[in-house]
């Protein structure tokens, strides 16, 4: 009888570590074309025009500027994402981290419109990592004084963030010059807090470097520092932590506080920049997303680095197949799904061996 | 009368909460066996979106709460394998499996857009319907919703009465120890798994053919996270998980009614209000002792039988 | 003799690296109690799983009573009439007493039946048991006889019994014999795994000794010596470890002091400490006693820091330490190594060099402005691999990979060679090969004997006799006041394992 068994391997693979990954997105590729088939549309046309023909060609100066786009928020909010997620802390709610932080910012720069000054767009920063911060302190105070899952706190949250902005972007923020019309003012044209390209047309604003920052740090202190130490030795093995001295709840509030205001910086980033105006459909879920890029940079800084382009290619593809091809939308969100489920079932391969038949003779 | 009918209210509250009720049912005997399945969302999602274009394509919505039980139970299959035979985590894979089914119903949905499909048929138990106050609030429903509280009685009776249930119990508090007594953990695990996704997509169905009567987007809108929290809310116990759907179902028609009747609450704080509660519910449940010691002992573990 | 009830031929199961079971052969009697002994490692617990039907053999065949015999599944050996009690229990903390015996059985009558029989069977058995009793809230010995009678309830034809009295006192030794006997008596084959060879000698009537998963002999175990069984298991004879001359004799200063201790347990199912005192000395090993689960990961707890207890109660060196967390402790010398190696004393998937870091950073000074020094950090890690022989390719395999003598020579000598004033260690010697054993033990003789205080906290009473100079019992969370090992018998610590009112007794002994 054949049979598959999965068999532990003395030390973890290497080959799978860093491969799994690209075999993932592989299969994803595959798998999404035959959903695309199934859909009805040519399955190679749809899988070029998503990866290929929006940065080769006519338009390609102008999709290549909206990597960075895409891919600032979704590394920004995953490298945090990812701390936590390595100490078994799992914050979902970035997304409303995110909005939350995006209106801390508004905040600050519709109170003080029409004041001059590049240093308000500092000030905005500030308020925006705030308020990511204090509302991911919500769910990590319920979990360390009172034990209630973060899991379902910081995602309830995100539902109270989306109901705030509603309300704000038709009520309070309300552009009040802008003839009735729902949502603010333009941040992106108040020139003390907009977020533009540092290099016009390329794409790269301040969210973009701050990304890489982030990555950087990200890097250094898991690497090098104690707390990234710390860290991973809570995810891999909580009771060796509590032995070697980690204070679990301390962590818990570093991690979610961490996440948080990257997660509110990006929001803000995005809000004074490419998104611009308060309203109610700010938010596109890249809060969520980031769970994806997390995992598919192996909750590893650099990894996220280039899971965030990865992603931010399948965002601006799936735009273009949209317009080109009339994929629907929610095409792109089901293929990110599916990248996130390869790679799950490819991680095994990392501690795991699989044998097939029947078990060789030592 | 701030234009609130006590009796409609009612009746409409067991309607709000049937989704919920279904899902975190479905979810209670998942977690019972030792699984933690994050996706509940996605599969009501995606069993919302299949029962729905089922009812449109046969015109009948029994075959598609068929539908959508079996879209349902596919979804948790995905989950099943990923989390059983492959080991992979729990939590990371059922928040897979959520933005997976956001994205795949949004796919199937696109062409449901704008229909708009028969309210199903009550049943109007006879007699009974006529009962002053009781008729109108308690029999005059679907099929459906007397199912839900159906099963709630029968998984009742499953998890505290049955052989078959002792054995998930047992899975779900120590799986080496029910391993070592020879039962068959994986596949134990993969039937609960199977049978809560199709739970959830009933209860997503219930949304989409007998609540809305359309399709939209996200239309469940953080219902499978809320029926996860009851799950916890009800110490892992099927009677409570009614109480807490019901709870949770009144709050959002009451919150609907507030808002319609345009009493003067913040509608932001309305409209956010049964997440908020659901906040609230969490943290109280915390504060009580027998809830933490309810919780399943392998609840989100990993098993796998070395040797 | 009687007839033969299981027969095993040619018994042999390959893991990938290792034959856990070679070619093994030998027969079980009807009505016998067979003993198989053998040390951790021999490939014990293998054959059992095999004759249980919880793995299949690669070569080989099995009968029962003339039959042939290839269980699939526990369940195929239980309806052949084979039962058995775990070494580590398969029972469920959340379910009642009941509920844990039904899911052991096949085809259980109804509940209210089964509480019936459950009082009737236990009683009978001298094994008295309350069914509606969540089984969390047992102890140690009341569990294993869950566990027993679950199988009694089957009337098993064969019970196999995987080294039951590592978790008794002796008085609940005693009585398990009797019961075992009784059992025999009826004619119910036993087949009784153990390591410790007086047991054996005690209540079997034939013996097959396994070493390295190979069958190296078989005797009655009532004559032959303990000295002559002892070598057949181990292979080698064994050098007992030595103490420096008059060690333990001269009562340094109070490295460490206990003042009424009492706390509750961190854990679900857990044992409260209860007033616990003592007093350990400079260059003084003491050996705690204790069947498992009497509040060991408790003590080691409240010492490492990991959890904290009333101002006053801990003292290092006269320094109240109670409230300081586990670093801070560490700094002043007062380090521990806790039983479970994988998962609490080492990270099973980080790297040797990680590990060392984990308890090494603030004594070796691998801290740099709060960044570690992974050059530093490697060296520590290979100065303990090479002074404790530590057998791995290199410091940056994963703790997983070693095996469990290895890793716990790593463990203990990670914290010997920080230098401690005092080192506390629990279950030093679980689960590890003889040569590892002897190995942990002469380092701990050996630090104490460079004026390091040492407490061992072991559930194996033959360890703590061979290296402690005082012992103590702990039962239910309380602990007994402390007497000189010498002169000490088996009657004497069982009496001090069975309760806190024996306290008086131990102290007027060692008055």
């Amino acid at each position: 009888m054949a049979m598959i068994r999965l068999e532990r391997r003395a030390d973890p693979s290497n080959f799978w570590r860093y491969g799994a990954p690209l075999v993932a997105v592989l299969a994803t590729i595959i798998a999404g074309g035959i959903m695309f088939a199934l859909l009805g549309k040519n399955p190679v046309e749809a899988i070029r025009t998503i990866f290929w023909t929006p940065f080769t060609g006519r338009n390609a100066a102008y999709y290549l500027s909206q990597l960075p786009i895409k891919a600032a928020p979704l590394v920004l909010i995953a490298t945090g994402l990812a701390l936590g997620f390595r100490a078994g802390i799992w914050n979902i709610g970035a997304e409303g981290q995110y909005v939350i932080g995006a209106l801390s910012g508004a905040a600050v720069a519709l109170a003080l419109y029409p004041m001059e000054g590049r240093w308000l767009f500092i000030i905005c920063i500030a308020a925006s990592l705030a308020g990511g911060m204090l509302w991911a302190m919500i769910p990590a105070v319920l979990k360390v004084r009172l034990g209630v899952s973060e899991i379902l706190v910081s995602l309830m949250l995100v539902y109270v963030a989306e109901n705030i902005l509603a309300s704000l972007a038709v009520g309070a923020m309300k552009n009040p010059e802008g003839y009735g019309f729902p949502g603010s003012r333009n941040l992106s044209q108040y020139p003390a807090v907009a977020n533009l390209d540092i290099w016009s047309g390329t794409g790269i604003h301040w969210g973009v470097i701050a990304a890489l920052l982030s990555v950087l740090a990200g890097q250094i202190l898991l690497s090098r520092h104690i707390l990234g130490f710390q860290i991973q030795v809570a995810g891999l093995a909580p009771r060796a932590a509590r032995f070697a001295g980690v204070a679990p709840g301390r962590l818990v509030m570093v991690c979610m506080a961490a996440s948080g205001a990257l997660a509110g910086a990006a929001g803000w980033f995005e809000l004074a920049g490419p998104s611009g105006i308060v309203s109610v459909d700010f938010n596109v879920g890249y809060g969520f997303t980031a769970i994806i890029v997390a995992f598919l940079g192996r909750l590893h800084p650099v990894g996220i680095l280039l899971a965030g382009v990865l992603l931010a290619v399948t965002y601006v593809g799936g735009d273009v197949a949209r317009s080109s091809l009339g994929l629907p939308a929610g095409s792109i969100q089901s293929f990110q799904g599916m990248l996130l489920f390869f790679l799950l079932a490819l991680d095994v391969l990392t501690a795991y061996r699989i044998r097939i038949g029947r078990k060789a003779r030592a | 009368m701030g234009g609130i009918d006590p009796i409609l209210l009612l009746a409409s509250l067991m309607v709000a909460s049937t989704p919920i009720l279904l899902a975190a049912l479905g979810e209670l005997v998942v977690e019972r066996a030792g699984v933690l399945n994050l996706g509940v969302e996605g599969m009501m999602i995606t069993g919302a979106v299949c029962g729905f274009a089922a009812t449109v394509l046969t015109g009948s919505p029994w075959l598609g709460f068929v539908a959508a039980a079996l879209a349902g139970g596919v979804m948790a299959l995905i989950f099943g394998v990923l989390t059983q035979y492959l080991l992979s985590n729990q939590v990371a894979t059922g928040l897979a499996l959520t933005l997976f089914g956001l994205g795949l119903s949004a796919l199937i949905g696109q062409s449901y857009a704008g229909i708009t499909i028969d309210r199903p048929p009550s049943l109007n138990l006879p007699l009974l319907r006529d009962i002053p106050w009781l008729g109108p609030i308690v029999f005059r429903h679907d099929v459906i919703l007397y199912l839900s509280l159906a099963m709630v009685v029968a998984i009742w009776w499953f998890l505290t009465r049955s052989r078959g249930g002792l054995i998930l119990r047992a899975v779900g508090e120590n799986h080496d120890a029910a391993h070592a007594l020879g039962y068959p953990v994986i596949a134990i695990r993969m039937a609960a798994i199977t049978f809560g996704g199709a739970m959830a997509g009933t209860g997503g169905a219930y949304i989409s053919i007998m609540r809305l009567r359309q399709w939209t987007e996200g239309m469940t809108s953080g219902a499978g996270w809320i029926a996860l929290a009851i799950v916890v809310f009800a110490s892992w116990r099927s009677g409570r998980v009614l109480l807490g759907a019901y709870l949770f179902g009144g709050v959002t028609v009451l919150q609907l009614n507030l808002q319609g009747a345009g009493f003067r609450i913040p509608a932001v704080l309305l409209s956010a209000s049964p997440y908020l509660i659901t906040i609230i519910v969490l943290v109280l449940m915390s504060l009580s002792r027998n809830a933490r010691n309810a919780t399943p002992g392998n609840l989100g573990a990993t098993f796998h039988a070395s040797n | 003799m009687s007839d033969t009830l299981l027969s095993l031929r040619g018994l042999t199961k390959v893991y990938p690296a290792v034959i856990a079971n070679s070619d093994i052969s030998f027969d079980i009697g009807a009505g016998e109690i067979h003993a198989l002994l053998g040390e951790n490692g021999a490939g014990k617990s293998t054959l059992v799983k095999t004759i249980y039907g919880l793995h299949r053999p690669d070569a080989g065949t099995m009968t029962l009573n003339g039959q042939p015999y290839a269980p699939s599944e526990p369940r195929a050996a239980r309806a052949a009439g084979v039962a058995m009690v775990f070494q580590h229990f398969s029972l469920f903390d959340a379910l009642d007493v009941a509920e844990n015996i039904a899911l052991g059985m096949e085809n259980p009558p109804p509940m209210r039946q089964l509480a019936q029989r459950i009082r009737d069977v236990s009683n009978a058995y001298g094994l008295p048991l309350d069914p509606a009793r969540i089984l969390g809230d047992l102890s140690a010995g009341e569990r294993q006889r869950v566990e027993i009678i679950r199988c009694l309830l089957q009337d098993p034809r064969l019970l196999i019994m995987d080294e039951p009295t590592s978790v008794l006192t002796p008085q609940e030794v005693e009585i398990l014999f009797q019961t075992l006997r009784k059992l025999r008596d009826e004619g119910t084959s036993i087949l009784y795994i153990s390591h410790k060879l007086e047991e054996i000698r005690a209540l079997c009537e034939r013996a097959t000794i396994l070493r390295l998963g190979k069958v190296v002999g078989a005797c009655d175990p009532r004559e032959a010596s303990a000295r002559e069984l002892a070598e057949l298991m181990v292979g080698t004879a064994l050098k007992p470890p030595t103490r420096a001359a008059g060690a333990g004799a001269a009562q340094g200063e109070v490295a460490l002091e206990i003042r009424n201790l009492s706390a509750a347990s961190p854990r679900a199912f857990g044992t409260a400490l209860s007033e616990v005192n003592l007093v350990l000395h400079k260059g003084e090993v003491l050996g705690i006693g204790g069947v498992a689960g009497n509040g060991q990961d408790e003590l080691l707890l409240a010492l490492s820091g990991e959890m904290r207890t009333a101002p006053g109660s801990v003292l290092l060196a006269g320094e109240d330490v109670a409230q300081l967390p586990p670093n801070e402790r560490r700094a002043r010398g007062l380090l521990a190594a806790p039983e479970e190696r994988l998962g609490h004393a080492a990270v099973p998937d980080m790297t040797l060099i990680e590990n060392a870091f984990l308890t090494g950073a603030v004594r070796e000074g691998l801290e740099r402005h709060g960044f570690v020094d992974w050059r530093r950090t490697r060296g520590f890690a290979e100065k303990v691999i090479a002074t404790f022989d530590v057998r791995t390719p290199g410091p940056d395999r994963i703790a997983r990979s070693l095996s469990g003598g290895n890793l716990q020579k790593f463990v203990i000598g990670r914290e010997i060679l920080q230098d401690p004033v005092v080192l506390v260690v629990n279950q030093p010697t679980w689960g590890v090969d003889a040569a590892a054993a002897a190995a942990i033990r002469q380092a701990l003789l050996d630090l104490a004997a460079k004026g390091a205080a040492v407490i061992v906290v072991s559930q194996d009473l033959d360890e703590l006799m061979e290296i402690a100079d005082r012992f103590a019992a702990l039962n239910a969370g309380r602990l007994s006041g402390s007497v000189p090992v010498e002169g000490l018998t088996i009657g004497r610590i069982g009496l001090m394992l069975g309760g806190a009112h024996d306290m008086e007794v131990a102290r007027a002994e060692a008055g």
